[in-house]
């Protein structure tokens, strides 16, 4: 690192805040009666409304309203007693209507945190049509012709604003991870980052470290991975730096991150900013909770994610980051709470292990790494009963594994496998000294150099004894006997 | 003229029920009024011979067809109607087909009524006039030299003209009450909310009300029970909870009756022959045993200040979707799309429309927002809250319903000011969302002299009374025996 570099890494603080769209799993859009789709024929999913025909008005679809509160809830937000829709104002063809319906100076909630990120705000608004154009460079200007499938405008999008808490674009993505895994524990979208129904911009400014005010932010656009999240924040944080150590401004504006290259471009500056003329939307009521919505709502939310972690490191004595794995999969969560049940005798910690760690690997190791543990032929019950089976020594650690990838493949009962494939520990000393005896023999110049004094050669011989018993004797019981034999 | 033409509604309806008239006969006899008019009063019209069957009601909405056994009825323009053209008065939807049919007009075709024809308006019902409509003004059959009012001016010279038994249009600041009274017709405006706004073309939203306009005030009755109610498609709608008695009064014992001086005889602008005409309805008022009361309404008169702000930013957004991208007219540009939205927009829409758009732009731009919307918006809280005070003191307002008789064609085009006067009367009613009906008060000779012309008399009653309004109206509406017919 250069001096420089040095210098102005501490001079500086990056100061992050995200803004998240989710597009939600409801049956039908969020002001007409539609059906949502995904990959149709363009245009099957519209009617009078979503196509903003004269006279057609909007009313507001109740399954939204309840994800939207569920996600709030479980962002620990205030909810508004009245929430107002307001009309975003612009002309563009992906926007039938000529204007958005969103909320803005009342949103449906507010104040509210995820693990150490407070919350801005939460607002129902509607998604956009999508735009194809038709030309070579993909761009709207100069194309000949551009094309509208409006199957996706009206569809119901949810809105969350962090404060900018964040201060490195690791911490960003690990708690994007963390919202993701939130709202997919609520069931209220597939939040997906690729497909478009989990969409993230951030604003990145630096500041003099130390320093508690802000400065001037750039919005960035279009990271539509979690990877490219890291990225772009990280070069935009680099490339402010690089500006502020010139002794230049930052200039207020939207970026577009081009994952290719890495590089940011200028969508437009704060000059060119619209005037979306935002007035309250007269064709809907405002959004008044019932007691009963919010009760359902509460009523529907699981254990989320961070609460999760937190049991798992406070009750089960999972180590942070193990504990963080297992609680933002839900699924791998929800997997591995069955394993500990089934083998109450088998630490917690262990079973961890068998789950995140060996349990993956094996269904990595048989090209299933496409399926999760939940989706694979290994059934809870079975893997905690081999976990306890390796506890007790009833099998060594390197027949465990082949047991396990015998489950992978045709799932099953541990203690068969172990009985059909004679996988059984040899417990049996004489007969393990017997083919340490025979090993000696037939790698007798590796034995010569352990006798020698090289303990690294001992290999060929341990890897010989565990071809012969099948890998059912334990690792250090066999290289202690070699040692023991060749007086090392 | 055939003496069908001469019937109410209610009267038709009579001799339908007796079996004494067909219902087709009574149809075909509007259908060809309708065919030879000279008042530019349709913009579409149903072929004689060609009346389309009332539709069934919808599965599960508790509406029997029938009531109205298939009476022919002129519906607005602004209003959809599937498959057949609806314009709203503008070059911009000239052609343009809508795929669904409003909930008001359908829920008049389940009770039984049939589209006789679709009526000429001021574009996108902006206007006082009709004269803004894309497709010729429309003439007053009472002096076929004078406009008709508006923006429901079609709709009022229809039902005047014997065109058409009744009519339904739409009221966002006197549209309806105005053209009545221009017209010597019953109209009413309902409480915002009765009746679903599905399906009209939108001017301003949060003002934009349907209602009917009728010979009698018991028509007027007729058609409003048929069309108020809750539509799952207007979160704004509410209907009438009580519903809507036929009106039968015939007295007003008991009544107080509230007048403002502000909005009165005394109101600045008012034409002698109108203050005339409104003097002696108060006293028609005492002589049928109603109280007539002096109340306070001190925010009114800033009514059409809030409305020509309100109104305008709220249509400055319905109407941007106008952009020539999806149906009606497109205009295309050389240079992409920017050029297209400009053009379409310039060649579509006219100058009055294209005046309040720009008005309401402004008045919501980031900076002016508080100073002209946001100010506008609290006028409209004092003024609901000035009659619901009045609404203590006295069971209905009474207003004269326009400061003029009928004017002359182009009389006011050059001058919007006074244009948008016409409307200081029936604007704060729109402002408040309450209900309030226009009824014909007499006739009155016009400044410039000439045939005696009519003028109208607006009540209004506190939101969802509107079984009350009509009570009254009906009691006046007999003492005032109006008979005049255009000649
Ligand atoms: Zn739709």
């Amino acid at each position: 690192m250069n001096e420089r570099g040095a210098t102005s890494e501490a001079r500086y603080e990056p100061v992050i805040g995200l803004e998240i769209h989710v597009q939600l799993r409801t049956r039908t859009k969020m002001f007409c009666g539609c059906e949502l789709s995904f990959g149709d024929r363009p245009n099957v999913h519209t009617c009078p409304i979503c196509l903003a025909h004269p006279g057609s008005l909007p009313t507001t679809n109740e399954r939204a309203v309840l994800y939207a509160l569920e996600i709030a809830l479980a962002l620990d937000c205030e909810i508004a007693p009245r929430s107002i829709f307001a009309r975003k104002n612009y002309f563009y063809p992906d926007n039938p209507k000529a204007y958005q319906i969103s909320q803005y100076d009342t949103p449906l909630a507010t104040a509210g945190r995820l693990g150490e990120v407070r919350i801005h705000r939460v607002h129902l608004e509607e998604d956009a049509a999508k735009l194809v154009h038709v030309s070579e460079s993909g761009r709207i200007h100069g194309s000949g012709e551009s094309l509208v499938d409006f199957n996706r405008a009206g569809t119901p999008l949810v809105e969350i604003v962090s404060e900018p808490d964040l201060r490195d674009p690791a911490a960003a993505r690990e708690w994007l991870q963390l919202l993701r895994t939130t709202i997919r524990q609520i069931g209220a979208s597939d939040v997906n980052m690729e497909e478009g129904s989990l969409r993230c911009d951030a604003n990145v400014s630096l500041r003099p470290a130390g320093s508690s005010g802000l400065g001037t932010k750039t919005e960035l656009k279009n990271m539509n991975s979690f990877r490219f999240i890291e990225r772009g924040i990280a070069a935009e944080i680099e490339r402010q730096r690089a500006i502020l150590d010139a002794g230049q401004e930052v200039v207020q504006e939207t970026l577009h991150f081009d994952p290719r290259g890495g590089s940011l471009t200028s969508l437009r500056s704060k000059e060119e900013a619209h005037d979306y003329r935002y007035f309250p939307e007269p064709d809907l009521v405002p959004l008044a909770p019932t007691e009963a919505m919010l009760a359902r709502a509460r009523e529907s939310l699981p254990e989320l994610p961070a609460e999760r972690r937190e049991r798992y490191a406070a009750e089960l004595g999972l180590a942070a980051a193990q504990a963080t794995q297992l609680a933002f999969d839900a699924e791998l969560g929800d997997y591995f709470e069955r394993v500990v049940e089934s083998a109450p005798d088998v630490d917690a910690p262990v079973i961890a292990n068998w789950v995140a760690g060996d349990l993956v690997a094996a269904l990595r190791d048989a090209d299933q790494d496409g399926d999760s543990p939940a989706s694979s032929r290994v059934e809870p019950p079975a893997l905690g009963k081999l976990a306890a089976m390796a506890q007790r020594g009833e099998v060594s650690s390197g027949a465990a594994r082949s047991v396990l990838a015998a489950m992978v493949a045709e799932g099953g009962d541990p203690r068969a496998i172990v009985e059909r494939e004679g996988l059984g520990q040899i417990d049996d000393s004489g007969e393990l000294e017997a083919i340490v005896g025979r090993a000696i023999e037939a790698e007798a110049e590796a034995a010569e150099r352990v006798r020698g004094g090289n303990p690294k050669a001992i290999g060929p011989l341990v890897g010989f004894v565990m071809r012969e018993t099948k890998g059912r004797a334990e690792g250090a019981e066999v290289t202690r006997l070699i040692r023991e034999r060749l007086g090392a | 003229m055939n003496e069908l033409l001469e019937l109410s509604a209610a009267a038709a309806l009579r001799r339908i029920e007796a079996g004494e008239l067909s219902a087709d006969e009574y149809f075909e006899a509007h259908a060809a009024a309708a065919a030879g008019e000279e008042l530019n009063a349709y913009l579409w019209r149903a072929e004689p011979g060609e009346a389309r069957p009332a539709p069934d009601p919808e599965p599960g909405s508790g509406r029997g067809a029938g009531d109205l056994r298939g009476m022919p009825i002129a519906v607005k323009d602004l209003f959809c109607t599937e498959g057949i053209e609806t314009t709203a008065g503008s070059r911009i939807l000239e052609g343009y087909r809508p795929p669904y049919t409003a909930t008001a007009v359908r829920r008049l075709g389940e009770a039984g009524a049939r589209l006789l024809g679709k009526t000429n308006m001021d574009e996108f019902a902006m206007g006082s006039s009709t004269e803004n409509s894309a497709y010729g003004p429309v003439l007053n059959p009472w002096d076929r030299a004078r406009v008709p009012g508006g923006s429901s001016g079609g709709s009022a010279a229809a039902v005047a003209g014997r065109l058409a038994p009744w009519a339904i249009g739409t009221d966002t600041g006197g549209s309806i009450r105005q053209p009545a009274s221009l017209c010597g017709i019953v109209g009413l405006k309902p409480t915002y909310g009765a009746i679903s706004r599905y399906g009209m073309v939108a001017f301003a939203s949060s003002l934009d009300q349907c209602g009917p306009l009728t010979r009698d005030v018991t028509d007027a009755a007729l058609l409003l029970r048929a069309m108020q109610g809750r539509d799952r498609r207007d979160s704004t709608s509410v209907g009438i909870e009580a519903g809507v008695e036929l009106p039968s009064r015939e007295d007003l014992a008991g009544l107080r009756v509230g007048v403002a001086r502000d909005f009165s005889h005394h109101a600045e602008g008012v034409e002698p022959g109108v203050a005339e005409t409104f003097e002696r309805a108060l006293a028609t008022i005492e002589e049928l045993g109603g109280e007539v009361e002096e109340v306070e309404l001190p925010h009114a008169s800033h009514g059409i200040s809030a409305y020509y702000v309100i109104a305008p930013a709220e249509a400055s957004s319905n109407l941007a979707r106008y952009d020539g991208v999806r149906y009606g007219l497109r205009v295309d540009g050389e240079r992409g799309l920017v050029e297209m939205y400009e053009r379409t927009r310039a060649r579509g829409f006219g100058a009055e429309v294209k005046r309040r758009v720009m008005l309401g732009t402004y008045a919501l731009s980031s900076g002016y927002y508080e100073a002209y919307y946001g100010r506008a918006l609290r006028v409209r809280t004092r003024i609901a809250e000035d009659f619901a005070r009045a609404f203590e003191r006295c069971d209905l307002i009474v207003t004269p319903t326009s400061p003029s008789v009928a004017f002359e064609l182009g009389a006011r085009t050059a001058d919007p000011l006074a244009m948008y006067l016409s409307d200081y009367f029936t604007v704060p009613m729109s402002l408040a969302g309450i209900p309030a009906i226009s009824i014909p008060a007499g006739l009155a000779t016009p400044p410039g002299g000439g045939p005696e012309l009519p003028v109208g008399l607006q009540l209004t009653t506190p939101a969802f009374t509107e079984s009350k309004l009509l009570d009254a109206a009906h009691a006046l509406e007999r003492a005032f025996a109006f008979e005049g017919a255009p000649r």
